[in-house]
């Protein structure tokens, strides 16, 4: 697919409000914040929707890129720490390039926190939108790099758990480094006799 | 465990740590050392002749001291490698006037007190961090008398004695007449769920294992009198609710509440247990043969050591943070590196097992394709704006950066190598390094727009990505409530929080900026942040000689793991922005207005 220009011609922003069930729409009034939106410079479309993270809400963002050639997008939900990857995949899948995406955390770092002043949040995620609106504004599309990575990991520590990880990537054809600080592996779980609930012995 | 020696894909190296680990995902470079054992270990046979004239006689550490071994030693008997070792500062040495005994006696002649440490290093794609725990050391209960009455044992030393291949080949004894006791109690929570004396947390395992140590004494011993003291009962796994009722079944008695006192009856040396039963609401008096402390679990002693090294985060129990602690249960926020164990959280061998499986299969979803895709964050050169200085050059915590300074070549940037911290793009005195997808123009483009309305009422807060973000994130999730002043913008690292930035936001009359970054030695750019320290401490120092408030530039650094603190830290910044007049900011827009025109303006970044 195609990608979208956007190095000429105007600039045409989506803002998408998720209310996330009640998460924040429960604290900020996502209308408000949306029709807030549109009244901002470039600003094409502001809508609200009650989770822009599930098919119906990424398929709107998707429609929107492609009905009103869209050539940058702001998602105002939760943190991008969570749901960045999900909304830069919906970008690309509808041509336009992911890092011409921005999110506004109305979730964690508004609704979530200022739970019961409805209107400071609210003027909260204005701002907050209207960050992302000016920082969109000024994003340029980017080619992500891909390098080779080495078929093999390093396991530390030689207990239970490091001996079982390293059997299981070994076994899936991984070459495995288990790196133990004693003079033997088994960790605690050699040192115990019978173990629960299976009352079997350990080694 | 004899699979993984076993193992062709597995190279295991015992008695060794690793040193140091550099690189990214998909590209670590790993360093080991492996400290010499003195015993060839493919070669020697596990015979154990070479320990008949050992003279050396030390506490034996896998039967937590009730045993003895020698200097030269197999650690126990199932030991992977099957291998004898010396104890290097236990051992008298190989000089033959003085010892080197066990020489002559290894008929293989696999003892060898030349070998050395050897160095070695590797690469790999993915690391599996399975560093284990510790248990909790009672000592500094006094009340249980722990050390002070030799019949209080530790869960560990009892589980060495019902052991088979024990010291006492699985008979339970006092220590103080080696006679098994006709009635013990245990004692739960020890170390665990306490405010004042080890972890306030659950340690998930001791519940189950002293109802498994129970029945195990009532199969060995049907007629011992077995009490277990407790708070409460955690037997919510598969299978442990079934155990618990055996265990009643046969005869343990539970009885709610944890003892007070412990005291020890200096003749019979049995132990008298002051508790109240919190079912009946009555005090009541135990005695005892003997006890046993049910110990909890808490990270292992060089957890710190590996947390810097990978730049990891801890949650404030001090086990590992995980990335996500529903969606990515097993991932750390570095990619490319997963947990399993109780280095994440106290688990039992099941969840153990379940977690490194877990680990395993992402580490080979990462590896599999054999390429990933890398964050198009990395910083590039503006070659005619380059005055070849090598500011930059110092700065990369990577090195990805090369400029030859002689033939008047500008600064170029290994793309692979960068990391996208943004500390050159931040450092660059002429504006010459872009940090892609963080560039000067989209930040400044979120400054501008913050401050555009009412900025006396905004407290501005750089965050990094890694740390103080996401403690603002965890903040959310705990539902902290703090002032809704505050707005952050996201940078990578704190190291790309350039000095016009801040210049930029005071000018537009922001009356509170804050940069937050990791802790030190949790930088995710190595050690990025200590640019910051030094930018903002020069900024403090012009703030000052302006004859603008120092304090209102601030400078926190905030983990991951520390919401609390993040939001008490918002508290603090909103104290502080009503501290600020708006004749405070006017006056300051008028200084640095003034200031900005000067010639010495652009040094400072007072001029972007």
């Amino acid at each position: 697919m195609s990608e979208i220009s956007s190095s000429n011609g105007e600039l045409r922003i989506g803002v998408y409000v998720c209310h996330c069930g009640l998460n924040i729409a429960g604290t900020v009034d996502c209308k408000e914040v949306a029709s807030f939106a549109e009244g901002l410079a470039n600003v094409v479309v502001g809508k609200d929707n009650e989770y822009l993270c599930a098919e119906p809400g990424q398929q709107l963002i998707q429609d929107d890129i492609r009905e009103h050639h869209l050539n940058r997008i702001v998602v105002a939900s939760c943190s991008p720490r969570l749901h960045e990857p999900t909304f830069r995949r919906a970008c690309s899948e509808a041509g336009l390039n992911p890092y011409l995406m921005e999110m506004a955390n109305l979730r964690e770092q508004c609704s979530w926190v200022h739970t019961n002043q409805h209107r400071e949040a609210t003027e909260k995620a204005n701002d907050l939108v209207k960050m992302a609106v000016s920082r969109v504004r000024k994003l340029q599309p980017q080619e992500e790099l891909k390098v080779p990575i080495i078929k093999s990991t390093l396991v530390i520590g030689g207990g239970v758990a490091g001996i079982q990880a390293a059997l299981d990537l070994a076994d899936s054809g991984y070459q495995v480094y288990l790196v133990e600080k004693k003079p033997s592996i088994g960790g605690i779980m050699a040192q115990l006799d019978k173990t629960f609930p299976t009352m079997d012995c350990s080694i | 465990m004899m699979d993984v020696g076993r193992h062709p894909r597995i190279k295991m190296f015992t008695l060794s740590e690793v040193k140091s680990i550099s690189g990214y995902v998909g590209n670590f470079n790993v360093k080991v050392v492996k400290k010499a054992r003195l015993v060839h270990e493919k070669e020697c046979t596990g015979c154990g002749d070479c320990t008949r004239e050992c003279p050396v006689v030390k506490p034996d550490e896998f039967d937590m001291g009730l045993s003895s071994r020698n200097a030269i030693y197999l650690p126990f008997p199932q030991a992977v490698p099957s291998a004898y070792v010396i104890n290097r500062e236990e051992c008298l040495g190989s000089d033959p006037i003085i010892c080197g005994k066990c020489i002559k006696l290894c008929e293989k002649g696999c003892i060898d007190f030349d070998m050395k440490d050897e160095d070695i290093e590797f690469k790999v794609g993915t690391i599996v961090v399975a560093t284990g725990m510790d248990v909790y050391d009672p000592s500094e209960m006094d009340e249980y008398g722990y050390t002070r009455y030799e019949n209080v044992i530790t869960s560990m030393e009892f589980e060495r004695l019902i052991n088979a291949g024990g010291p006492t080949k699985g008979e339970i004894i006092r220590l103080t007449d080696r006679k098994a006791p006709k009635s013990i109690a245990f004692i739960q929570c020890v170390g665990s769920r306490s405010v004042h004396k080890g972890g306030t947390y659950c340690s998930n395992i001791c519940c189950m294992n002293t109802v498994k140590d129970t029945l195990m004494l009532k199969e060995h011993y049907p007629e011992m009198d077995v009490k277990v003291f407790y708070v409460d009962i955690r037997a919510f796994g598969k299978g442990f609710e079934d155990l618990f009722r055996r265990s009643k079944g046969e005869g343990v008695r539970y009885i709610r509440g944890l003892p007070g006192q412990i005291k020890e009856d200096p003749h019979t040396r049995n132990l008298i247990l002051s508790v109240e039963n919190t079912a009946t609401n009555k005090l009541m008096e135990h005695e005892v043969e003997m006890v046993v402390l049910s110990l909890g679990v808490k990270p292992c002693e060089d957890v710190k050591e590996t947390q810097e090294m990978l730049a990891l985060q801890r949650t404030s129990d001090g086990f590992y943070l995980e990335a996500h602690p529903k969606l990515q249960p097993v991932d750390s926020a570095t990619k490319g590196i997963f947990f399993a164990g109780c280095t994440e959280s106290p688990k039992d061998i099941k969840d153990s097992v379940t977690q490194a499986s877990a680990s395993a299969a992402r580490a080979m979803r990462l590896m599999n394709s054999g390429e990933i895709t890398v964050e198009a964050i990395t910083a590039e050169v503006i070659k005619d704006k380059c005055e070849i200085c090598g500011i930059c050059v110092r700065v990369c915590p990577y090195n990805a950066i090369t400029m030859d300074k002689n033939n008047k070549t500008p600064a170029h940037v290994t793309q692979a190598a960068c990391s996208g911290c943004g500390t050159c793009a931040a450092e660059c005195p002429t504006n010459a390094i872009s940090m892609r997808h963080f560039t000067d123009s989209q930040i400044e483009g979120q400054i501008d727009s913050l401050l555009e309305e009412e900025p006396a009422e905004k407290v501005l807060v750089f965050a990094c990505n890694w740390c103080s973000y996401a403690g603002a994130d965890f903040a959310g999730v705990s539902r902290l409530q703090y002032p809704s002043n505050a707005r952050l913008i996201r940078t990578m690292c704190s190291g790309r929080v350039d000095k016009k930035f801040i210049w930029r936001a005071f000018e537009k009359g922001a009356p509170v900026v804050l940069v937050s970054g990791c802790h030190f030695g949790d930088c995710h750019y190595i050690d990025a942040n200590h640019w910051t320290k030094k930018r903002v401490e020069k900024i403090w120092k012009k703030m000052e000689k302006l004859g603008i408030r120092p304090e209102r530039l601030q400078l926190e650094w905030i983990s991951a793991a520390e919401g609390i603190r993040f939001s008490n830290i918002m508290k603090r910044m909103e104290e502080l922005r009503r501290s600020v007049t708006q004749e405070e900011i006017e006056d300051t827009r008028k200084i640095l207005k003034e200031n900005s025109q000067l010639p010495s303006a652009e040094a400072d970044g007072l001029r972007g």
